[in-house]
């Protein structure tokens, strides 16, 4: 029964959709007030709806009804808790159900906070919204639905990927949701400015936040996803540019370029019809990540469906989505009339330099990761681009960002006197030389990649305080009080670099010891002292595992004791290595228990993997300066002074 | 970053080794340094999405075996990486040759990015113009209205 007001909801969910795409759209190309009203109602049943039915199917995982085909495939009753909601979305249709539901809060949020928008433009932009939902949940009903029953009810389900049992995993997909989905915002956002021909400041005053938003869910998201493949894959990789991955990783580079541009058009009113541009390929490039995910055109294994079906109706979406868009843009971008005049040498130019960095960058990570198809299709070659490829094709793009970045950050608007930057950089570039200086006398393994990476980490670090410093006017007591926007900036930029730094200094210096101990060896990697104290069978909820007891002693001392584990799933008959990692600041050991050997003894892994946290600890400092700049006091206290402005507007069209 | 999931569901049920054994490394550090090297920018023919270096698979094992094998004979790196590649296809590296249309693929973010710079180049220099423009009409006026002045 809860099942069926599930199914009901998402139906009804659709033809919501269908009335809150239409009807507000008209009434806006009329001038209806009632029409346009519909919309914010509709958004917000729109989203109890697909929530009621997401309820429901959470439902059903709780409480284990193999009635469900999509819980028997995809559950266990001897999962934990934690794996049974997560498996709702960890699987091709709930995770579809997991991206409406999302699609539909931001929609919701949007009528709820918009209230100041002017009615015309807050009307379509809840219009398109709905078109994307309407498409979405027609793409569910019709080819994924999460509700088909099953006429004989198993006793019992096939359980879940044991791979994704795991906090880390669990949250990856709603974070990564939450940041594709967001750019829908900016999308509708300026697809309703190219209906109307306009865009102004407060146009980009209302984009902003949105991506920048999802920008930080997507950052967070990302991270998630790369630390959960460092400790659970085995061997401490973080990024393999894997297709999928860069599916994730196009619209990440987009959304930054994009809440870079959108600062020039904020303050600056230029750049109008490149924003609107870059806010429409950037959820297009999430759409095509999805095509990418779902449509299993490029066999992955995140390609849970490969069912071409599905794949057809995602590029259909695709195409009408963003080559709709695009032609509005072909039509409507000469209206777009920029103001701001800006030198050679300025801010604006410099977040020009910013944007065609990044959106490069991404054409280079999408021109690889189709590569493959279009040779395949074009001269029937299979060939493959892989890690390789993107290390040297992609890192360029990075290293000159990093390098301009603390530069073009100080720069003043419209005219900027190079010049006068010296003084306030020269101490950041001092440091930056004494650290690169300091790692070249330290480094191993590859020392140049470590001396680029530890300079291009501090420049951007040292960069961000310089610039700190100077916004407080050289006065510590200022420092505290200055604006959260510049927080927000200094930690983004900040934490960009301690990224930067630590995939580089990991890549350079670590190292691997593979060797075969019996219980009792002891034997020494990088100065450390690892003994195998032995290894037991120990049961786990749904596994058995073996489970290893190893000592990591530096002299006399014990660092640490740590259990790397071979767990066996039964119901999957599928094997998983638990690493265990001794985290440090400077540096992780990281464990793993292999096969027992023939000759007696166990194959032992061990990596000294140096700086790894910095990785994920420079992503989390970037999604705090995002959510610091979104919390600044101008978001928070301008939805008042805005009301007066709409009011005076409206009546002038 | 799940392509290794189903990988490591249908190939472990087969082989459950996993990547580098302890008995296929060289004992010449240097030897084995370089055919980690080489595994890694080889992609295991059987799965999808892994190199040889960190793939499970039988295959990959046996391509790793192959290619100690090699530069313990004496090859170069690039005769091993075509010793593989001639028996494979182009399909197994990773990394691939910069030739004929591949060439698209590596000149594609130079080119475009050479472009975009010098198109904004030309863009900011061309309004810098429209900008100076009236700036100088002004002052010629001004230097006209002087001149009057000056006359009186």
């Amino acid at each position: 029964m809860i099942v069926e007001t599930g199914h009901f909801a998402l139906i009804l969910a659709l033809f919501v959709a269908l009335v809150q795409t239409t009807v507000p759209l008209v009434g806006a190309h009329k001038g209806w007030s009632g029409w346009m009203a519909v919309a914010a109602p509709a958004a917000l049943a729109q989203f109890l709806l697909i929530a009621t039915a997401f309820a429901a199917l959470t439902y059903a995982f709780v409480v284990s009804d193999f009635s469900l085909e999509l819980v028997y495939a995809n559950s266990h009753t001897d999962k934990p808790m934690l794996y049974k909601v997560s498996g709702v979305w960890g699987n091709h249709e709930g995770s579809m159900l997991l991206w409406v539901l999302i699609l539909s809060l931001f929609g919701a949020a949007a009528a709820a906070f918009g209230g100041a928008l002017p009615e015309r433009l807050r009307a379509r932009v809840l219009s398109v919204q709905g078109s994307i939902g309407l498409a979405f949940l027609a793409f569910i009903l019709f080819t994924s639905n999460p509700f088909t029953r099953i006429v004989d009810v198993p006793f019992n389900g096939r359980d879940m990927n044991p791979l994704l049992q795991d906090p880390g995993l669990a949250f990856h997909p709603p974070f990564l949701y939450l940041g594709y989905v967001g750019l829908s915002m900016a999308f509708s956002f300026a697809v309703a400015a190219l209906i109307e021909g306009r865009v102004d400041a407060a146009w980009a005053r209302w984009v902003r936040p949105w991506t920048l938003a999802a920008w930080v869910f997507l950052t967070i998201g990302i991270a998630l996803g790369s630390w959960w493949a460092y400790y659970e894959l085995g061997w401490g990789g973080f990024w393999f540019w894997d297709p999928v991955e860069n599916a994730s990783f196009m619209p990440w580079l987009l959304a930054a370029a994009l809440l870079h541009s959108a600062i020039v058009v904020e303050k600056r009113e230029a750049l109008k019809s490149w924003t609107i541009l870059l806010a429409i390929m950037a959820f297009g490039f999430s759409l095509i990540g999805t095509f990418l995910v779902r449509s299993g055109v490029i066999s992955s294994v995140h390609s849970f469906a490969n069912d071409p079906e599905r794949g057809v109706f995602i590029l259909m979406i695709l195409a009408a989505f963003t080559g709709g868009a695009l032609m509005l843009y072909a039509a409507r971008a000469g209206e777009m009339q920029a103001k701001g005049i800006f030198s050679m040498v300025s801010r604006e130019s410099a977040l020009v330099i910013n944007n065609i960095l990044l959106a490069v960058a991404a054409l280079v990570v999408f021109t690889g990761t189709v590569w493959p198809l279009v040779a395949e299709l074009l001269w029937d070659r299979k060939l493959s681009v892989g890690a390789p490829f993107f290390e040297k094709a992609f890192t360029p793009f990075m290293v000159a960002l990093a390098v301009l970045l603390p530069i073009g950050a100080m720069m003043p608007w419209k005219r900027a006197n190079l010049a006068r930057l010296v003084g306030p950089l020269a101490p950041a570039a001092i440091l930056t030389l004494a650290v690169m200086a300091l790692v070249w006398t330290m480094a191993t393994g590859r020392p140049v990649l470590a001396l680029v990476s530890a300079g291009l980490g501090s420049w951007l670090v040292f960069g961000a305080l310089a610039e700190i410093w100077q916004r407080a006017g050289h006065t510590p007591a200022r420092i505290a009080r200055l604006p959260r926007a510049d927080w927000g900036k200094a930690l983004a930029h900040g934490g960009l670099g301690i990224t930067i730094a630590g995939i580089g200094l990991l890549m350079a210096g670590q190292v691997e010891d593979i060797r075969v101990a019996k219980a009792g060896d002891s034997f020494t990697v990088a100065g450390f002292e690892i003994t195998l104290d032995g290894v037991e069978a120990v049961p786990g909820p749904n596994y058995t595992a073996q489970r290893a007891t190893m000592e990591v002693h530096r002299g006399d001392r014990l660092i640490a004791t740590l259990h790397p584990e071979k767990r066996v799933y039964p119901v999957q008959a599928m094997p998983t290595t638990e690493a265990d990692i001794d985290n440090g600041f400077w540096r992780d050991i990281y464990l793993v228990i292999g096969d027992p050997q023939e000759g007696g003894g166990w194959a032992v892994r061990t990596y000294i993997k140096p700086f790894a946290n910095w990785i994920w600890a420079g992503c989390l400092i970037m999604a705090f300066g995002g959510l610091m700049s979104l919390s600044d006091r101008r978001y928070r206290v301008a939805a008042g002074a805005r009301k007066a402005a709409p009011l005076t507007a409206v009546p002038a069209e | 970053m799940l392509k290794r999931v189903l990988l490591l569901a249908l190939l472990t049920l087969a082989a459950p080794a996993h990547a580098v054994q302890p008995d296929e490394v060289l004992a010449d550090p240097a030897l084995e340094a370089r055919a980690r090297q080489i595994s890694q920018v080889l992609r295991c023919p059987v799965c999808q999405g892994e190199n040889i270096d960190e793939s499970n698979a039988g295959v990959s094992r046996d391509l790793r075996l192959a290619v100690r094998e090699r530069l313990v004979e004496g090859d170069t790196d690039t005769q091993v990486i075509d010793y593989v590649k001639d028996r494979f296809g182009e399909y197994v590296l990773f990394e691939p040759e910069r030739s004929g249309a591949n060439l698209i693929l590596y000149w594609m973010g130079p080119v475009v990015l050479v472009i975009a710079l010098g198109g904004v180049f030309l863009w900011l220099r061309g309004r810098r113009k429209d900008e100076a423009a009236p700036t100088v009409a002004l002052s010629v006026a001004e230097q006209a209205r002087l001149k009057e002045l000056l006359k009186d």
